[in-house]
């Protein structure tokens, strides 16, 4: 069985790229890597175009090594990864919408961020005239007796997104669900080409909201790979510290609103004090409540100050004290365990062939945390533990927050103490050739890749996948054969990013 | 009559702001029932293209059933007005009529959310009105009488001691009056996710004073369903017809502390249980049922019980 190493030499190496390598490859050699794929050896990280190239980022877990496999495609055609890997359905469907790169034997030829509302087909690509009639969308065929179909969305009864959702019931039984995205297309890798680095990190932290601060730290650690800068000790852990902050903000306000789906609004009040408690302490120790615009390439911009400093502690005291009571509520309320327990389930092997990241992989038993895996600074120096359960159920959902919860506390603890003194970032410097770099990262959702090629210091191509890419395939698994009523809670226990998802 | 009318907002407001304490939230004032239903009268209404008349009678029509079966029920004193016209099973038929319009107006639309409401109502409906009825009988066999004054005036007497079909009875009572107002744990009322709603995925298409309607009438069936539980269970300082002002008087005060406990004690219980799954209500209701029959039942094989 030949190792990701085996396939890096096959190829052609392009030395610019770091840190790990790019190669440039043929057809067979792609083939062969879909294959590969398709067979469970590795995983999918992510799959990306040019106007005539596409990349392909590979992850081989038991090795922890990552390469990007690259293929030249002058005749605009490439073959699909899909048809061998059906995980890469919708990431070929979006490299055919917004380059016009139309993958050979994909099984489903419907645009997927492209609702022919842009006015321009190919915005990335060749750029011609949007189509003036389109064909309807039509969603996948289900076939049987009383079956009925439940159209949802896109725009949703309270805050949330748009994503457009159709079930084919029978009776209250789910028989499929299929997804419809790409509402909030915001364009952010076009107008990405050309921006300077100040630019470009901001537009990368406005990818989704609740995730700002690790678009930011994926962009930046890519862009500091590409340009080979390093980053001074403090602005490391500092950013560091932000990430566990984001994390136990966005666990403690899914935990509560996954018991408000259940309509056990108790937990949810409690937990939204605990969040804007977060929110307040990042807001006094780094003057964001969000902490967005904090992390930039070669550092952060804000200092942590004594009094910061006594804040978040104080917080995190406080969290100890009540965190561990919600916990036992939730555990001892029976009509509540009665709608989490063994709801929304999915596989282990759908999991790991999906190579799906964060809570959702991880409550399905698929040991994958960047911070762990493909380990970083100051992770490999900090001391923590990586939750995994095999159940896959709402339930388990929940409780891998819960101990992410636990363990990112713990992380704060380590970091506040060891904190380390020095400078808070280093120049970019100035270099006009061509340097590519890639960084993966641990958001609350799971692992977010940015890939960026630099040129006369401005950005000339960038890709950003959300760990929701995928995850929401996972979902429409996940209900099927559940009843409709409980599709709220199954999808509140994924909380997948449009935004992110819809770039 | 109109009493009734006047106190229904009173108390769903009073449920809300006891809910909201609970979960250490300001909440809304307890008159903001009343200010919504005044907003919503003024509003317009926006009807879909192909609601039939049936679509436009039918808020008007359940809130006067609802209104009616409100009006048997004795609150502070028996005695009522229109006492002779019917009894509980008149009562138990006009909240039956009223959800019937509904979930036909539901459907009426064509809209998939409508229809799942209605399926879910009828599903409910479909086990909790036996159940009423059995209630209903088994009261009636200890009563002598399905009239609701009678019934409340011999259980206010000193005939009725500690009778386990009558504790039954209660029991299940207040199980169906659970689902039939779509409460928690068979309804969310404060839900915002069109999937899991039940009464108000039914009523997803009104608005304006087709809405208010329609609120004003779910606010005035919970206030029968509390009137009832407590005119007939807790039967206490209720006035009796004849008497002096001042019984009616301590009735009335009396009838309020009722209210006030029963709604406190409904938003203890919602704040504390989840939502079951659609498919757990037949069982819960179920449950309703066979206490209501046992409690017919014991009565049949002794008059002691």
């Amino acid at each position: 069985m030949p190792s990701l190493t085996d396939l890096v030499l096959e190829g052609r190496s392009i030395p610019q790229h770091r840190p790990w390598p790019r190669v440039a490859v043929d057809t067979s050699i792609w083939e062969f890597a879909a294959g590969e794929l398709a067979h469970g050896r590795w995983s999918l990280l992510g799959l990306w175009g040019e106007p005539s190239t596409v990349h392909m980022a590979i992850l081989d877990q038991q090795a922890a090594a990552v390469a990007v496999v690259s293929l030249d495609c002058p005749d605009r055609r490439y073959p699909s990864v899909s048809q061998r890997h059906p995980p890469a359905m919708r990431l070929e469907r979006t490299i055919r919408d917004l380059f016009g790169l139309s993958p050979e034997g994909l099984p489903d030829g419907r645009p997927w961020l492209d609702h022919n509302r842009w006015g321009v087909r190919f915005p990335l690509g060749a750029r011609i005239d949007a189509l003036t009639q389109t064909a309807p969308y039509r969603f996948l065929p289900v076939e049987g007796e009383d079956m009925h179909q439940i159209a949802v969305g896109p725009v949703h009864a309270g805050i949330i997104e748009p994503g457009h959702f159709r079930f084919t019931a029978s009776g209250e039984t789910v028989v499929r669900l299929e997804q419809r995205l790409g509402y909030t297309h915001k364009g952010t890798e076009g107008l990405m080409t050309g921006a300077s680095l100040e630019r470009a990190v901001r537009l990368a932290g406005r990818v989704s909201g609740d995730s700002t601060v690790a678009y930011a730290y994926a962009f930046s650690k890519a862009a500091e790979a590409a340009l080979d800068l390093t980053v001074p000790d403090r602005a490391s852990w500092l950013r560091a510290l932000l990430a566990e902050l984001e994390r136990l903000a966005n666990h403690f306000g899914d935990i509560g609103a996954i018991c408000n789906d259940a309509s056990f609004a108790l937990i949810n009040a409690h937990c939204g004090v605990l969040r804007e408690s977060i929110l307040r302490a990042a807001h006094s120790a780094f003057g964001h409540r969000l902490m967005r615009d904090i992390i930039v390439p070669g550092g952060v911009t804000r200092n942590l100050d004594k009094a910061g400093k006594a804040t978040i502690r104080t917080t995190l005291d406080n969290i100890r004290l009540r965190f561990p009571e919600l916990v036992e509520l939730y555990d001892n309320t029976a009509s509540l365990q009665d709608r989490t327990v063994d709801t929304g389930i999915v596989k282990p092997q759908l999991a790991k062939r999906y190579a799906a990241g964060g809570y959702i992989g991880r409550a399905s038993g698929r040991s994958f945390d960047t911070r762990r895996t493909l380990a970083y600074a100051p992770y490999d120096n900090l001391r923590f533990e990586v939750p995994v359960l095999n159940e896959g159920d709402v339930n388990a959902r929940v409780w891998i927050r819960v101990r992410e919860v636990e363990q990112s506390i713990a992380l704060i603890d380590q970091i506040l103490e060891r904190l380390p003194d020095g400078a808070l970032g280093t120049h970019a410097g100035d270099r006009r050739e061509a340097r590519e770099g890639m960084a993966i990262v641990e958001g609350f959702r799971g692992d977010v890749l940015v890939w960026l090629r630099l040129r006369d210091g401005v950005v000339e191509r960038c890709h950003l996948r959300d760990p929701s890419w995928f995850q929401w395939p996972l979902l429409e698994a996940a209900i099927e054969n559940n009843i409709v009523a409980d599709f709220p809670l199954c999808n509140k226990s994924f909380n997948c990013s449009y935004s992110g998802q819809d770039i | 009559m109109l009493l009734v009318l006047l106190l229904a907002p009173l108390l769903t407001g009073f449920v809300r702001k006891v809910k909201a304490r609970l979960l250490r939230r300001q909440g809304a004032s307890i008159f903001q029932p009343y200010r919504d239903l005044l907003r919503l009268l003024r509003k317009e209404v926006v009807l879909a293209e192909n609601a039939s008349w049936l679509f436009r009678v039918t808020p008007y029509v359940t809130f006067a059933a609802i209104w009616v079966a409100a009006a048997l029920v004795p609150t502070f004193a028996t005695g009522l007005l229109f006492n002779w016209t019917a009894d509980l099973i008149a009562i138990v038929a006009l909240l039956g009529s009223a959800r019937f319009f509904l979930a036909l107006a539901g459907m009426d639309v064509g809209t998939s959310f409508g229809g799942i409401g209605s399926s879910r109502e009828v599903m409910i409906a479909a086990l909790a009105e036996p159940a009423m009825l059995l209630i209903v009988f088994c009261m009636a066999l200890v009563a002598g009488s399905t009239q609701l004054s009678t019934v409340a005036n011999f259980m206010a007497s000193s005939y009725v001691g500690l009778r386990v079909s009558l504790g039954m009875a209660v029991i299940a009572l207040i199980m169906v009056a659970l689902a039939e107002n779509a409460r928690i744990p068979v309804d969310n009322p404060a839900t915002h996710l069109e999937l899991t709603m039940v009464h108000e995925a039914m009523v997803l298409e009104y608005s304006g004073r087709h809405l208010a309607m329609i609120e004003f009438g779910a606010f005035l069936k919970l206030l029968l369903y509390v009137s009832l539980i407590a005119c007939v269970f807790l039967p206490w300082k209720i006035a009796v017809f004849g008497t002096g002002a001042l019984s009616y008087a301590v009735g009335a005060a009396a009838y309020i502390v009722k209210l006030a406990a029963a709604g406190f004690f409904l938003a203890l219980f919602e704040t504390a249980t989840a939502k079951m799954r659609v498919f757990r209500v037949p069982q819960f209701l179920g449950a309703a049922l066979m206490l209501g029959l046992l409690g017919t039942l014991l009565l049949f094989v002794s008059r002691s019980f």
